[in-house]
């Protein structure tokens, strides 16, 4: 390990899949099943050390809802004791004012908190739960403790036309950010693809309004905006590499170089069997496709190998059955014929019929049933 | 922007100066991003304190360094302040 770039500088800890909300654009896996079994708080914090060890500086505490963890304070604690920049990824729920003491006693560096749209009925209708206010009141007690505040808000067809709305509630809210993510389509999100896959004028109507609003609002805000990669010429540069600056680590201990990797047809690594720094050193599932020699054609001659890595590989999979090949959102995958047909699809305005979104359902909440949202023609825009 | 020589430079809140030691270099943590510094530049936000001025620094350094440039220091701030890790006041 002699390069820097071989070290990874980020670890996301998704601490359980356990989650009030129901959103349909869920990119978590779909046999939640299989995660019951968490890492204990001892297991995550000898998790945590190695990874400080190998290098992480930035923890990421996410899920699922991580607050649903009872002992996310301590765990929080012993990441700020060695060192770490903790970061808080979370729908807002539970974020009392008593726990939010407790994590800002254990030293948590910034929160993210979720929200849907910036209209409390269309907020509510996408997370499948009452949820607006409360998490207005956690954003608002973020700003009270002093952290910076981002937030996050996963956009598709069903609130991309409302991103105008959106960002003045950022700035209502005195975030320091706000990420405006297109949905990436993993696990459920993949399910409901057609129903949150914006249409092309949708998205330059949002993309004119981010831009007028990083002008307005410069000082005060920053602000991410993430191109969904259908309609992008070139692919994402997935974790900025397979293997080479992330990790992510899962409810039940398995290891993986993307949250989404679980989907691959690969052999498994777990802090159960190996220390962190095996794993990403010496095991088959992270050195399967680091670097470039994986690479087929039209990756292997290309110019951007090192900048995109051929893109992603668990989407490669999903779209091709085959996890080394070309990420197909690229215009040179002689697969992009699968994007092309459902970026087209996507541009039906008025669509044949209103594409019912299914709303996620969780172990947890036997409560709800799969009542499918209805989401709109794309074209009203006002 | 904290170019100014009067201007007094200190990190933003949100950011965080620390010497990794996997890496054997100092870094800078913010919420989405690491930068990790080389000696001059850790050196230069070290003293980032929001009391000493961009004057006071580059006077510091010059006691450290053989050879320190002005502008230099000036362009990594604001560098740095455009990425929103650095803040200023005015003298």
């Amino acid at each position: 390990m002699d390069r820097e770039a071989d070290r990874p500088f980020g670890l996301l800890a998704e601490l359980t899949y356990g989650c009030p909300l129901h959103c349909p654009y869920c990119s978590n896996p779909l046999d939640l099943g299989a995660y019951a079994e968490e890492l204990t708080t001892a297991e995550w914090q000898r998790v945590l050390a190695e990874g400080r060890d190998l290098g992480v500086l930035q923890l990421h505490l996410s899920g699922g809802e991580p607050l649903l963890r009872r002992d996310l304070d301590r765990i929080v604690r012993t990441a700020c004791d060695l060192g770490l920049y903790t970061n808080l990824i979370t729908s807002g729920l539970g974020l009392t004012p008593r726990r939010a003491g407790q994590l800002r006693d254990a030293g948590l560096d910034h929160v993210q908190i979720s929200v849907q749209a910036d209209e409390p009925a269309l907020s509510d209708r996408i997370a499948g739960l009452p949820s607006f206010g409360r998490k207005m009141a956690a954003a608002r007690l973020v700003k009270k403790l002093g952290w910076p505040l981002t937030l996050n808000v996963v956009l598709h067809r069903g609130n991309i036309d409302r991103v105008g709305g959106i960002l003045d509630l950022a700035a209502s809210l005195e975030a320091d950010r706000v990420e405006l993510a297109n949905t990436q389509y993993y696990g459920w999100a993949w399910r409901n693809r057609d129903g949150l896959l914006p249409s092309r004028t949708q998205l330059e109507r949002a993309e004119a309004v981010v831009g007028a609003a990083r002008a307005r609002l410069q000082e005060r805000m920053e602000i991410i905006y993430v191109l969904p990669d259908y309609y992008s010429r070139y692919p994402k540069p997935c974790m900025g590499g397979w293997g080479r600056r992330q990790l992510t680590v899962v409810p039940n201990g398995d290891v993986l170089p993307c949250p989404t990797a679980h989907t691959l047809p690969l052999p498994r690594a777990s802090v159960h069997e190996h220390s962190l720094e095996w794993i990403w050193q010496r095991s088959a599932l992270f050195q399967r496709f680091r670097g470039t020699d994986w690479m087929p054609e039209p990756c292997r001659s290309c110019d951007r190998r090192e900048l995109d890595f051929g893109g992603c590989r668990c989407q490669a999979f999903q779209l091709t059955g085959d996890a080394a090949r070309t990420d197909p959102v690229c215009h040179l995958s002689p697969d992009h014929a699968i994007v092309s047909a459902a970026v087209r699809a996507a541009q039906a305005v008025p669509r044949p019929r209103a594409v019912a979104l299914v709303p996620r359902p969780h172990p947890r909440a036997t409560d709800r049933r799969n009542l499918p949202i209805r989401c709109g023609p794309a074209s009203t825009g006002s | 922007m904290p170019t100014g020589s009067a201007e007094r430079p200190r990190l933003a809140r949100h950011v965080r100066l620390t010497f990794d030691r996997a890496r054997d270099r100092h870094v800078l943590l913010t919420p989405e991003q690491v930068t990790v510094l080389n000696g001059t530049g850790a050196a230069i936000l070290g003293l980032c304190d929001g009391r000493r001025t961009v004057a006071d620094i580059v006077g510091e350094l010059r006691g450290r360094y053989d050879r320190v440039d002005d502008e230099e220091v000036r362009f990594f701030l604001a560098r740095l302040a455009a990425m929103r890790c650095v803040e200023a006041d005015d003298g």
